[in-house]
């Protein structure tokens, strides 16, 4: 389920109201240029007061900019605003999928029924086949299959069960089949729900540390800004001018970087959205950030690269076996093995010949770890299936050169040889392969082209990890990896400078988690594990962390494309504003007003317009994000200057002289 | 143009960048090598431990202390001038003001000339307190500027170098020896160099006449090679003694480029990456060749407001064309529009022309100039200066690329854009604060010699070339009043150590990251857009702050003169 941008009617109503309340000065206070607009208007609103009370001339113009100043406030609080509610919205569709529920509390004199929104920390309880799980938690009994769709849209069920890495559940889904037992992992409103809804509230929202240089270095250009409009009056009075504290203001007002600064918190609650629209929950904005700067992706084989489990691919008879003695026998060993790769044996030796009417009297020999090998005994004879080492064993000699020959090809392969033998002699050899998702190779590409390298983690021997990791177009590999491996190997990335990102749902990968830089843990896996991380995929899909990578780009490109095109807007507000200033003492300058505007009066009205205006006409990108593509940071960059910055230049000639056109039709001047 | 001034512009050109990487690469050998014997001696007989290493608080206050010492040592110098030798023309003390106007300028490496050298400094105090000063103030900047670099070449450190050894190696190993032998060929070439303070003339007229002169010859090449600026006579580069022939216009030329221009090759070697260095190189050129090009342009145009006049504006058989307003006829248009650019860009301030004189449009590139500072800017600091726009121009268009910015593998965050705006935010406030409190306050205005633009440029240009350390003066303001003596004097000193020590602390947090490897999403600095995005910066962000000084200043003369509107 994708969940789609919520827009509607109501949201915008409740941002316009929003946007005032914001007005607060103890809020504006934490948006620095923004405070100094509010400073701005202020003044201009007493100056357009003062204007009424001595019936000046000014006092059109006056109360024009003052109106256009409060505007920029109000736009950019409105856009803080829909950042908020949209996002408050995405969380909120999701908890009114638990609103409602009771719980069967276990308590010492047998289960209680409670609403499920009463149920605390470490408390247990029981969920039944039908019943909705009222509250996040880990299974400590039993096992269960879960719809989960109310949260991810998949409708395949999912198993959930005790002990494994798989014990988490998710309050709001359904149990299909089962019965388990539940301990709350939050106290109440302290869900990644609620957290999610926090974060975007602006509660307890952080400032990420880019956006804290970035805010740094927005004051020190309002800083230098100010410096030079405070220069003006000395300047002018040398030309034999009196200044307008109103111009003054206006064009201090244009010149700091107030689209930036008035879109800045938008961009990142809707980094944070665009995440969540992609069902990962973050617990922070810099998580989703510092995705963008990652370096190296850990991916566990199995379950991320690989499917969970080998499938056979191929039968190797042995010199002198036939080929269907060899599928027969395999066929017959593997029937009453449950296993995946036992299931696979028996589907693909089914395509190859017809097979039918297993004996009836054939005892299955399950699997042991002395013997580590499983079989059947049939009337013809005794059929064994194992590794090469303990098939040896069971045939007490040494293989055939062929059969040795055949045994090492497929492991160079990076397939796992599975020797058949009847009756202690050697049949040949059932290639069993690892099999890749698809689609990965043309995402490892991607994240290549990004920048970031992707390494594998697995237990194989690194034959079969290199051959792996070469299919599935990985950048390296790391074989044989215990999992305290996988916490050394962060380490020492990190050591070199590197972040470092990986995916994880068990307990052993939770000290892994904490560690990388960003931790996406499986909405499916352990509490430990959903704690240790920084993001949550509900989907509990590893390789989603790419979609997350590439959203923590266009997070930071949001940024940096809406920071120059603000600065690149102050040459043409200094073309408007300048000659405006200055040419009724020196009328030589005219020929600076290249957009040739009507009167002093209009040009400043247009610029202050256009300032105000383009916040909004910003908040769709804002929200939406400038698209991220991996062609390289070189090219990237070329793209994005001729964009924002050439454009940033160009635009507001063309905006400001439209307004000045539309301000003299309607003649304001 | 005729064939000539190409000649003369591609022969200094050229030289400099031949000799640039040149140099570069020798700066680096000077500083990544160890201890010379001779420098060992030196340390031991002073008391220094070279090897210890300093934080970037210890190194600036070493820095600060230091130049607070020299600066006392040239103040003392100077205001005791008629109780110490070598003053047989008895010549009185500078004026206080003008004492420590003089120390701050010579200190800051500005070379902001108040008095005039030849009537009012004795032989003594030209050396011990103007030369002395010189030396010191043009290695200070060039230490601190090692010291920066060690942000980028060292990874996980506290420390930043050892201020002394710094110091000194630069000054043993390159100052002084070039300094030495570009003496020689100055005296070789007609500049006095002695103690004799006077001799007498006899011109074809009759009456005798009286010359001053003095170790003028050390204090030439010092001057250019320190970029310093500051002149043995009050006429600096225009005066035969100091810059006798067309070759030494040519030498000193060469000189004020010979290590500015090198900084960047300087840079690259000792990162590891000289094509970082390259790149640099040509982002400071593009700027320079840009601001000749408009100087030459500027200067060759004919004054509509003498078009009336019986003035031969046109280039002819005895007229160069243009405006020769204030130019020696020795050098002509083209090499004083090369020098004045180079001295102004290279801070440099020595001049071999009228300022005043120039055209509004040649005014404008000085004035740039000396808003950016970078171009390629003072001994030293001016490079830093460029590293620091560098840092800021990645920052913002950085995060285009969808990483957090990274410098040379090093992550630019909140503490480096503090510090990076905090310098940044020195220049505006003290020029436009400054230049706009002189217009307001009667002592700043009875100094002005002018009405209309050109008087407002007047007050600008001082204000920007103290801020800037720069020492040239546009002239035309009466700079010798306690106002502006005591007032630029302190702007010197501010525009000298406020940025500056913003930059130290900058190198001290670069180089206690780690740096980062690079990786395919990294934006590449060694390359063309790299430059592009530099340029596009500095430009747009000088621009922005000086837009409105600009326009009235220059650009009003400039509309002004076309209107043929004068004040």
């Amino acid at each position: 389920m994708k969940k789609k941008v919520i827009l509607d009617k109501q949201m915008m109503i409740e941002a316009t109201v929003q946007s005032i309340v914001m007005l607060n000065p103890f809020k504006l206070a934490k948006n620095p240029v923004m405070f100094v607009v509010g400073i701005g208007s202020v003044l201009t609103t007493l100056m357009a007061i003062s204007s009424l009370i001595h019936h000046s001339t000014e006092l059109f113009f006056t109360t024009t900019i003052s109106v256009w100043l409060w505007l920029t406030i109000g736009f950019a609080n409105f856009a803080e605003a829909l950042a908020e509610l949209q996002g408050k919205a995405q969380a909120l569709s999701l908890r009114s999928t638990r609103a409602e529920t009771t719980a069967s509390l276990v308590t010492p004199r047998g289960t209680v029924k409670i609403p499920g929104n009463q149920l605390k920390r470490e408390d247990q309880f029981i969920v039944e086949e039908g019943n909705v799980i009222p509250t996040d938690g880990e299974i400590l009994e039993g096992v269960a299959s879960i719809d989960e769709s109310a949260i991810t849209g998949e409708s395949a069920p999912v198993i959930r069960e005790a002990g494994g890495d798989r014990s988490g559940v998710t309050g709001g889904t359904r149990v299909l089949a089962g019965k388990i037992r539940v301990m709350v992992t939050n106290k109440p409103g302290e869900t990644f729900l609620d957290r999610m809804i926090d974060l975007v509230e602006g509660a307890t929202r952080q400032k990420s540390p880019n956006e804290i240089a970035l805010t740094i270095l927005l004051i020190g250009l309002t800083l230098i800004f100010l410096f030079v409009v405070a220069s003006l009056p000395a300047f002018s009075s040398y030309s034999g001018i009196k200044s307008s504290p109103t111009i003054l203001i206006a064009l201090l007002v244009c010149l700091i970087p107030t689209t930036i600064a008035g879109l800045l918190p938008a961009i990142g609650i809707a980094g944070i959205d665009r995440a969540f629209r992609a069902n990962v929950i973050a617990k922070s904005g810099k998580a989703v950030e510092v995705a963008g700067d990652i370096d190296i992706l850990l991916l566990d084989k199995t379950g991320t690269i690989t499917f969970g489990n080998r499938q056979a691919v191929q039968f190797l008879p042995a010199k002198g076996v036939s080929e269907e003695d060899l599928i027969r026998a395999s066929w017959l060993a593997s029937l009453p093995d449950g296993t995946p790769e036992g299931k696979s044996i028996v589907r693909l030796a089914e395509t190859h010949i017809r097979l039918s009417n297993p004996p009836a009297e054939a005892i299955p020999i399950p699997f042991t770890p002395e013997t580590r090998m499983s079989g059947v005994d049939t009337p013809d004879g005794e059929i064994r299936k194992g590794a090469g080492d303990a098939i040896q064993t069971y045939v007490g000699g040494p293989f055939s050169p062929d059969l040795s020959e055949s045994i090492s090809s497929v492991a160079r392969s990076g397939g796992t040889p599975l020797v058949v033998a009847m009756n202690r002699k050697p049949l040949g050899v059932v290639h069993l392969k690892d099999v890749i998702k698809p689609g990965l190779k043309e995402r490892f590409e991607r994240l290549r082209k990004m920048g970031v390298t992707t390494v594998m983690v697995t237990g194989d021997n690194p034959l079969t990890a290199r051959a792996i990791a070469e299919e599935a177009g990985l950048d390296d590999y790391f074989a044989q990896a215990k999992p305290e491996d996988k916490m050394a190997l962060i380490k020492k990335e990190q050591e070199k400078g590197r972040l470092v990102a990986m995916t994880g749902d068990g307990t052993n990968d939770a000290p892994s988690l904490a560690q990388a830089d960003v931790a996406l843990a499986m909405n499916s896996g352990t509490q430990a594990a959903k704690e240790a991380g920084n993001m949550v995929d509900l989907d509990s899909d590893p390789t989603k962390i790419i979609e997350v990578v590439e959203i923590g780009k266009q997070l930071l490109i949001t940024r940096g494309a809406l920071t120059t095109f603000s600065i690149a807007n102050d040459v043409a507000k200094y073309f408007a504003i300048l000659p405006a200033m200055f040419v009724t003492a020196y009328p030589q300058l005219k020929i600076l007003n290249i957009m040739s505007l009507a009167t002093p009066v209009s040009a400043i009205t247009s610029a202050i317009i256009f300032n105000a205006l383009i916040i909004p006409a910003l908040i769709p990108l804002a929200l939406k994000g400038v698209r991220y593509r991996p062609i390289g940071a070189s090219a990237l960059l070329r793209e994005n200057l001729l964009i924002y910055g050439l454009g940033g230049i160009i635009v507001p000639f063309i905006g400001i002289k439209l307004i000045d056109i539309a301000l003299v039709l309607l003649h304001f001047t | 143009m005729i064939a000539n001034d190409w000649i003369q512009i591609l022969f200094s050109l050229g030289v400099t960048v031949l000799l640039a990487p040149l140099v570069g690469r020798y700066l680096a050998w000077i500083y990544k090598g160890p201890h010379l014997s001779l420098e060992r001696g030196f340390y031991r007989l002073v008391g220094i431990n070279p090897d210890h290493e300093m934080t970037w608080k210890e190194y600036g206050a070493v820095l600060l202390v230091s130049n607070a010492f020299f600066f006392a040592a040239g103040f003392l110098v100077l205001w005791a001038q008629p109780v110490l030798p070598l003053n047989p023309r008895n010549l009185p003390p500078l004026s206080p003001e003008l004492t420590f106007n003089t120390a701050a300028s010579f200190v800051t490496n500005t070379n902001w000339q108040a008095y005039a050298g030849e009537a009012q400094l004795s032989n003594l105090s030209q050396m011990l307190a103007i030369t002395f000063l010189m030396f010191v103030g043009a290695n200070t900047g060039m230490a601190s500027l090692v010291a920066i670099f060690k942000g980028f070449t060292r990874s996980g450190s506290q420390t930043i170098g050892n201020f002394w050894t710094d110091f000194v190696r630069f000054f043993i190993r390159a100052f002084l020896p070039a300094c030495f032998l570009m003496a020689l060929i100055h005296v070789y070439q007609g500049s006095p160099q002695t103690l004799r303070t006077q001799i007498t003339a006899h011109t074809l007229e009759g009456p005798p006449q009286t010359l001053i002169v003095g170790p003028v010859a050390s204090l030439e090449s010092l001057k250019h090679l320190g970029t310093n600026g500051g002149g043995f006579y009050n006429a600096n580069g225009a005066h035969p003694y100091e810059n006798p022939t067309p070759l030494t216009n040519t030498l000193e030329f060469l000189e004020m480029g010979l290590f500015t221009f090198s900084l960047p090759f300087f840079f690259g070697r000792m990162i590891g990456r000289p094509r970082q260095g390259q790149v640099f190189f040509i982002a400071i050129l593009t700027l320079y060749l840009s601001g000749f090009a408009l100087i030459e342009y500027s200067e060759r145009m004919p004054n509509p407001l003498l078009a009336h006049a019986s003035v031969e504006q046109q280039v002819g058989p005895l007229s160069d064309g243009g405006n020769t307003e204030g130019k020696e006829t020795r050098f002509g248009i083209t090499q004083t529009s090369l020098f004045s650019n180079t001295t102004i860009a290279a801070t440099t301030g020595a001049v071999d022309g009228a300022m005043d004189s120039m055209n509004p449009l040649s005014i404008l590139v000085y004035l740039v100039h000396m808003f950016l500072n970078e171009e390629p800017g003072g001994k030293g600091v001016g490079f830093a200066g460029l590293l620091k726009e560098a840092i800021l121009a990645i920052f913002l268009a950085g995060l285009m690329v969808g990483r957090s910015p990274e410098f040379l593998g090093k992550r630019i965050e909140s503490r480096e854009i503090k510090l990076a705006s905090l310098s940044l935010l020195v220049t505006p406030l003290l020029v436009l604060w400054l230049t706009g409190i002189s217009l307001l306050l009667p002592s700043g205005k009875s100094s002005m010699g002018n009405p209309g633009p050109h008087g407002f440029m007047e007050v600008l240009y001082a204000f920007s070339s103290g801020n800037a350390n720069n020492g040239s003066a546009m002239a035309g303001l009466n700079v010798s009043t306690p106002y502006y003596a005591i007032l630029l004097g302190v702007e010197m000193l501010l525009g000298r150590f406020l940025p500056l020590l913003p930059l130290l602390a900058l190198a001290g947090a670069l180089a206690r990251k780690k740096t980062h490897p690079e990786t395919a999403g990294t934006f590449k600095t060694d390359q063309p857009l790299f430059i592009v995005l530099l340029l596009g910066f500095m430009i747009l962000f000088a621009a922005l702050t000086f837009f409105p000084p600009l326009m009235l200043g220059p650009l009003l003369e400039h509309l002004s003169l076309l209107h043929g509107i004068s004040f």
